[in-house]
């Protein structure tokens, strides 16, 4: 389902809000500062454009809308079309472990991503039931900003979700999110498919190796209008 | 006279089988041609040439004047047959046939003249039932109109009068004299049962083989010298032997029904009689045959006669 | 030749056999049809049931487009059979029915004869194709509606949007037609060998299940002559269904992955067309008619 991505931008904009533990003082209260700009934002509304990319789909770029109200409500909505987007069902079991039982942040040192400075903030979960194994944020201390994301899970690899910012970084919004994810190849018998033709080497050895992406990119926000939580109720 | 069609030294190889063998013969303007000889005898690969069915293995034939190979189009326009079977489209009824072919044949008629056409071969009343119902009489009669619906000088029917009934059969004759007499075309009819044909050919070919036995008017192949004399006799074993021995051995035909027959000139006859007679031969029939059907098989099975005996 | 066209045109559309086709065509699809309303999740489960492990596909995904490239997937391999019923008769079952010879004694040049029955063959097999446009495409579309096509190809996957599709089918409804007249061409040619018309049929079919067998299984020696069989390229519609990405994996919308595929495929359909019918008319023109 699309929540898999919604849900994993939820969890990386919203969910270390709950982290409490202590550990690292000073991260937990960076963790903070990003969430109290986040604060601001009770609830937008977005247009935005999502594009497949990964080797073995081609799908064209498909108009999405995006609804989220505060605190954890989000909903994606295609406008028509048929979107593709990589399973898992991590993100909900991350969401819900980080606002019951918390992580544990942890300082790793200094890196760059879009050639900005961030901070590596580890989190570890408390708990070990979870399907996240170890979350990374980089945050961009100056405009407390998560710049980008990674993800391990147990069951569905690793997921890097990196955010670019524009026009609404106010609101700690993201312009462009860029979700990337191991694809696993497949293969469908030539009965079912009744072709002839072997695929193109060239073809085969181009999709072998990439990293499926889904990127979506913004081209408005409408914020705190005071959305109805009726738009979420068909999800 | 205009000679409509001009057929010289055509024949036809099928492998290494001669069905036409050097055949060359001409009809006049105004003919009824009867084209006589045994099944298999060539007739019909005849037929087919001259209408470009079958191209010839070697030969020229002219129509209305004009080489058949370079004026095909324009021949065949003046042209109406029926060859064997008169087969039509099943699904379609009469009318539809009647018009889907006239206007193959370059023309583009009327709903009256191709319900005239109709009338005239008596189908009117069936016009639109589809010919899948028809009997073997009424699609022949169908065939006959669709021959004609083109109002073609030269008509060609080949073996109009198979599986026909007596009613039938005289039903064409009569057609055939029509369209001659009444309407001056010019008709080439072919046929194995000859008896039908002597009574309105005009002129008459008889091939064999694939070759010409005898061509020429009617009267003049009944007329011949030559007589067919057909006997009863009391002793078949020895009038045999007594013929053998006399001046006409080379002239015994095989028998039919019976009855011993003997090729033999008019002016021979009592002669011959007298020679079984004082031989002991008691003579119950005599009969002198000379009609066309006789004529036909003289010919025909007479050539076979001599050829049995002389290897 | 034109008088002579509407004639063989008029034979072909009184025959009842003719109607059979388009009963079987509607049938067909109907029954595709009521198969994928009632059960069409099921289907779209079974033919994505890998992929789906690793992805959720969101959305109409049933649509009439999708059930029109099931539909053509399926009865393209069994269209023949139709076709070669009224093209393998066309001289044959004149032969049979005795009719030929009365015809050949008509003014009418032999080449034209052929070409109006060749022709004629063709109309009906172009209007079989829209038949099946009208019951598998706009029935289709009016049933189910319309939405992205969803298509899983043998090592990939194409969501072809829903305003770049209505092309592609035209391009492929087109050249299913002329891979369809080819083998109402060699069901033609081989209705020249004989006088019953189920000769023809049966071999015309025969000829294209070897060959359709040949260019689907996948062994080395077969594989030397797949490009040679007409057959191989008859399924080449699929191609119109592809569509080129740029750099970012991006579709780009209204592109052809293979195009000189495209063009290739019908080049040799057309030639195989061409020596098909151009030796019907070569034998014809000396045959003697003897039925």
């Amino acid at each position: 389902m699309k929540s898999t991505i919604v849900k994993l931008f939820l969890l990386t904009s919203f969910a270390f809000l709950g982290v409490v533990s202590a550990g690292a003082q000073d991260m937990n209260a960076l963790v903070m500062k990003v969430k109290a700009k986040l604060d601001k934002v009770k609830d937008y509304t977005a247009d935005g454009k999502m594009k497949t990319d990964v080797a073995f789909i081609k799908a064209p770029i498909g108009k999405v809308k995006v609804f989220f109200k505060s605190p954890d409500k989000f909903k994606l909505q295609r406008d028509g079309g048929i979107s593709v987007l990589p399973k898992g069902g991590v993100s909900i079991n991350i969401g819900s472990m980080v606002m019951q039982t918390g992580f544990v942040a942890i300082d790793a040192g200094m890196s760059t991503v879009q050639n900005l400075p961030v901070r590596v903030v580890k989190l570890l979960p408390n708990a070990d039931a979870g399907d996240i194994i170890l979350s990374t944020l980089y945050i961009d201390e100056q405009n407390l900003l998560i710049r980008k994301s990674v993800t391990t899970t147990r069951e569905n690899g690793t997921y890097e979700m990196e955010l670019i910012y524009g026009k609404y970084d106010e609101y700690g919004l993201p312009d462009k999110v860029i979700f990337s994810f191991n694809a696993k190849d497949y293969k469908l018998p030539k009965g079912i498919t009744l072709e002839f033709d072997d695929t193109d080497k060239a073809i085969k050895d181009k999709m072998k190796g990439r990293k499926g992406r889904v990127e979506i990119n913004y081209s408005s926000y409408t914020i705190n209008t005071g959305l109805s939580n009726s738009i979420f109720n068909n999800q | 006279m205009q000679q409509i069609v001009k057929v010289s030294g055509l024949s036809k190889q099928f492998g290494s089988f001669t069905a036409v063998d050097q055949l060359s013969f001409s009809v006049e303007e105004g003919d009824v041609y009867g084209f006589l000889g045994q099944n298999g005898a060539g007739k019909s690969t005849t037929i087919r040439m001259l209408l470009s069915l079958i191209t010839p293995t070697e030969g020229n034939m002219e129509l209305f004047g004009l080489p058949l190979q370079s004026h095909r189009k324009e021949i065949l326009q003046q042209i109406g047959a029926v060859i064997e079977k008169p087969d039509v489209y099943k699904y379609l009824s009469a009318y539809e046939n009647l018009k889907l072919f006239a206007r193959l044949s370059g023309i583009k008629p009327t709903r009256t003249v191709l319900m005239n056409q109709l009338e005239l071969v008596g189908l009117a009343d069936r016009a639109h039932d589809i010919v899948k119902t028809f009997s073997q009489g009424m699609k022949q009669r169908l065939g006959i109109g669709i021959a004609l619906v083109h109002n073609p000088q030269l008509i060609v029917l080949d073996e109009p009068t198979n599986g026909l009934d007596p009613q039938g059969i005289a039903d064409i004759r009569n057609l055939i004299l029509f369209l001659s007499r009444e309407q001056k075309k010019t008709v080439i009819v072919s046929s194995h049962l000859l008896n039908e044909i002597e009574q309105i050919a005009t002129r008459i070919l008889i091939i064999d083989k694939g070759k010409k036995l005898v061509e020429g008017t009617a009267s003049t192949l009944i007329n011949a010298e030559q007589a067919i004399l057909e006997m009863e006799v009391s002793n078949k074993e020895s009038a045999n032997r007594i013929l053998a021995s006399s001046e006409w051995s080379n002239q015994l035909l095989p028998e039919r029904e019976g009855k011993l027959l003997v090729k033999i000139k008019r002016s021979d006859i009592p002669a011959f009689n007298r020679m079984l007679a004082s031989n002991g031969v008691d003579i119950y029939s005599l009969a002198s045959r000379n009609n066309l059907e006789d004529y036909f098989l003289q010919v025909t099975a007479g050539k076979q006669y001599v050829g049995t005996f002389t290897n | 030749m034109w008088e002579h066209l509407q004639i063989e045109l008029y034979k072909v559309f009184k025959r009842p056999r003719t109607y059979l086709s388009f009963a079987a065509i509607t049938a067909l699809i109907g029954v595709i049809q009521l198969g994928l309303w009632v059960d069409g999740k099921e289907y779209a489960d079974f033919v994505m049931a890998d992929f789906a492990s690793s992805f959720s596909v969101d959305g109409k995904i049933l649509n009439g487009y999708f059930i029109c490239y099931v539909i053509l997937q399926l009865l393209l391999v069994h269209v023949p059979l139709l076709i070669a019923l009224i093209a393998a008769d066309m001289i044959s079952g004149e032969a049979n029915m005795g009719t030929l010879r009365l015809l050949m004694t008509k003014p009418q040049s032999r080449t034209s004869i052929v070409l109006a029955k060749f022709l004629a063959s063709s109309i009906y097999t172009v209007l079989l194709l829209i038949w099946i446009a009208i019951m598998g495409l706009f029935l289709s579309m009016l049933i189910f509606g319309t939405d992205d096509l969803f298509l899983m190809k043998s090592s990939y996957v194409v969501i072809v949007k829903e305003s770049d599709v209505f092309w592609r089918y035209a391009g492929a409804f087109c050249f299913a037609a002329l891979a369809m007249i080819t083998v109402a061409a060699l069901g033609f040619l081989l209705s020249f060998f004989a006088e019953n018309s189920i000769g023809p049929i049966v071999a015309t079919m025969s000829v294209i299940i070897v060959s359709t067998i040949l260019s689907t299984m996948n062994i080395p020696l077969f594989n030397l002559i797949k490009p040679y069989l007409f057959t191989t390229h008859m399924i080449t519609w699929k191609e119109f269904f592809d569509f080129k990405v740029n750099d970012a994996n991006e579709a780009i919308i209204g592109s052809i992955q293979n195009p000189q595929k495209i063009v290739q495929s019908a080049s040799i359909l057309f030639i195989h067309i061409v020596l098909f019918v151009g030796t019907a008319i070569a034998l014809f023109r000396k045959k003697d008619i003897l039925s």
